[in-house]
């Protein structure tokens, strides 16, 4: 295969995953944060095809999930209720993409609320909130690298293009920044942040930790090819014939650092929604009840969800997918500028 | 011989600047340990503030930087208002069984990634490599908390490993070889989680850069030779490759360290990760620059230790710094 059409399946494959998440309002069947206390840990339900006497139905159905009879051993046996499941359903209100009101799920059950991949403590629908969650996580991976690029591809390039004290001063600052553990930097300046906040404060604050932890290696990065870039003999020829600064920099030297800047792209965006669902997890993240990768990871400290309810491990199999495509996408962009194995690019 | 006195000069610099840059951001944070006291009609606004003046946090930062940097002298790193003493000792405590992992997993993680490396270049494009390649590939798709959190749910379903902390209960009374074998149990999981974590990255590039060496003519006149393949492999073909991947260990001591956290906290081992964790959530701001400023240390030792090898390893560095 051709590494141009290699490139252009994995961005087939991560545009479908992102697109899957970004519409999860249609996907997902429920409201995230709709609970359901008479159902606390229902186990995922089973779609069937056959009833008990043998007989086959086109359209899939599952069976109701008996009420807990008490919490502390909700252990759930189905009953004889069918429950068919409907495709394209009105349910929940939601906003697509976050901006238009609608009520078409893909799928749903006509009377009790069914769990396809079980449900959590207070009977939310485990499925529903992976798949919002996943908005939050990925979200938050996609601005935090955008911003951190931005950061970096600015002090880069004043340092590398400027020079003198600047770029002194600019990379005794990166020193600084890749002193440290990269888990601990982000714990660092999280922690001296504010710790209560609302879900969507929280959100902010997780990005601008990002932004403000990863930019030194994309700086520095930047700053290496604008540093070859400036002596190559066309931009020599343009700044003899007069250009200025801005012109040169729009012209001729910010367009050279796109290659890095976009393979630094698809190696920070994993690295990223990996640090927030870290954070989250660790309860400096983003807080219950909006979901997230991590927070819903997060239930997995209680010993008895741990042992109990193997379902809740659930949310940790979302992020391959994603992880695997931006793998793939970042080895065929480091194949393309031919810095397959360079030590320098890899996440830490 | 100036090559090591200039790194050693360059790491202090580095270790006062985030120093530095941790107590600017400490000034930033809103709020510190004493501010639940307000929250509380018992205690007098008055006691606060005394509290807060005793411990010299009303003073502007130059002052408490230049304390705290005294308090360094005299073995404290300032003063933790959660657990009321000086905070070197507790994080000595913390940080002895965070390098402990550390280190033992950059043993084994180096151990076997330098065999697996070396076959799989050997064997390029072949069944071991690909196999190998196709389970580092694998394996690097899993992120480490996922990874660590795996190994747990092992743990706990299984019961073969104990879930958390460094011993038993009645370890004291253990013999010396029992001693060995609870620690050895405890440690399994955490060191299986970060070798498993950093595996992958350090074959492949044990892998990249032996099969780049292996294409040298030295080494085709050395097989003409006749030396046998093992020898060949190891002693003049990892040598050669050296180079690139002793940069590599310091990286991945950093990675193995940032990894550590993680798992210290997933497993519950005792170490650096939970208790700067604990610190944050108290807004204990002594212990958090002290530990983070501790894990710039390590990490810079493990930077350093990679200098000294390549000082060793590689004769261009020296006949470079000599020269001038």
């Amino acid at each position: 295969m051709t590494q141009h059409r290699r490139l252009m399946r994995w961005l087939l494959a991560l545009g479908v995953l992102h697109g899957v998440v970004a519409c999860a309002g249609f996907f997902a069947p429920y409201d995230p944060a709709e609970q359901d206390r008479e159902r606390p840990y229902a186990p995922p339900a089973r779609i069937h095809l056959m009833d008990e006497q043998g007989r086959f139905h086109l359209r899939p159905f599952c069976y109701a999930p008996k009420l807990a009879e008490d919490v502390s051993n909700s252990l759930q046996q189905e009953t004889r209720t069918t429950l068919p499941v409907r495709f394209f359903v009105s349910g929940a209100r939601y906003r697509l993409l976050g901006l238009v009101p609608w009520r078409l799920h893909l799928f749903g059950t006509s009377g009790a609320r069914v769990y396809l991949l079980g449900s959590d403590a207070y009977g939310r629908d485990q499925f529903s909130r992976i798949l919002y969650g996943g908005q939050i996580s990925l979200l938050s991976g996609l601005l935090g690298a955008s911003l951190t690029l931005f950061l970096g591809a600015v002090i880069g390039t004043t340092a590398g293009y400027f020079g003198g004290w600047r770029d002194e001063l600019l990379m005794r600052a990166v020193d600084l920044f890749l002193a440290l553990p990269w888990l601990y930097l982000l714990l660092a300046l999280r922690a001296f942040l504010p710790l209560a906040a609302s879900s969507l404060e929280a959100f902010l604050l997780v990005i601008v930790v990002l932004a403000i932890a990863g930019w030194a290696r994309p700086a520095r990065l930047v700053r290496g090819v604008v540093l070859s870039v400036k002596e190559r003999d066309f931009v020599r020829a343009a700044r003899g014939f007069g250009a200025t600064h801005y012109y040169l920099l729009r012209r001729h030297i910010l367009p050279e650092t796109s290659s890095v800047l976009l393979t630094q792209a698809a190696i920070l965006v994993p690295q990223f929604v990996l640090a927030e669902m870290t954070l989250s997890f660790l309860g400096l993240g983003v807080p219950e009840p909006v979901p997230s990768w991590g927070n819903l990871l997060a239930n997995l400290q209680q010993y008895s969800v741990l042992v109990s309810y193997w379902w809740m491990y659930l949310p940790a199999l979302a992020i391959l997918p994603f992880f695997l495509g931006y793998l793939g996408l970042a080895s065929v962009l480091q194949e393309r500028t031919g810095r397959a194995y360079k030590i320098e690019g890899d996440a830490s | 011989m100036r090559y090591l006195p200039r790194r050693i000069v360059h790491a202090v610099f580095l270790l006062f600047g985030v120093s530095i840059l941790a107590f600017l951001f400490s000034t930033l944070a809103p709020g510190n340990y004493f501010d639940e006291m307000r929250l509380n009609p018992q205690i007098s606004p008055a006691t606060a503030a005394a509290l807060r003046a005793q411990y010299q946090l009303d003073q502007p930062l130059p002052m408490r930087y230049a304390r705290w940097v005294r308090s360094i002298v005299h073995g404290e790193m300032g003063f933790s208002f959660a657990y009321n003493s000086p905070v070197a000792p507790l994080l000595w405590v913390r940080a002895r069984n965070t390098l402990f992992l550390t280190f033992i997993a950059t043993l084994i993680a180096w151990a076997l990634a330098l065999p697996l490396g070396v076959w799989s270049a050997a064997t390029l494009g072949r069944w071991p490599d690909r196999t190998l390649s196709w389970t580092t590939a694998t394996l690097l798709v899993i992120p480490d908390l996922v990874l660590a959190l795996c190994l747990l749910i092992l743990a706990v379903r299984s019961g073969w490993f104990p879930t958390g902390g460094l011993v038993s209960v009645g370890f004291e009374s253990l013999t010396p070889l029992n001693k060995f074998r609870d620690v050895a149990r405890h440690m399994a999981l955490p060191v299986a989680a970060l070798v498993l974590s950093a595996l992958p990255l350090l074959v492949r590039h044990v892998r990249a850069a032996v099969a780049e060496v292996l294409e040298a003519p030295f080494l085709r006149a050395a097989a003409a030779h006749g030396i046998p393949r093992r020898r060949l492999l190891y002693r003049y073909a990892l040598r050669a490759a050296a180079n690139p991947l002793i940069s590599l260990f310091g990286f991945s001591v950093g990675t193995l360290l940032s990894g550590s956290l993680l798992v210290e906290v997933v497993m519950s081992w005792p170490g650096l990760g939970p208790f700067l964790l604990e610190a944050i959530l108290a807004r204990d701001m002594y212990v958090v620059v002290g530990g983070v400023l501790l894990s710039t240390l390590f990490l810079i030792g493990g930077n350093f230790l990679a200098d000294v090898l390549l000082y060793w390893a590689d004769p261009r560095i020296r006949t470079r710094t000599a020269a001038r």
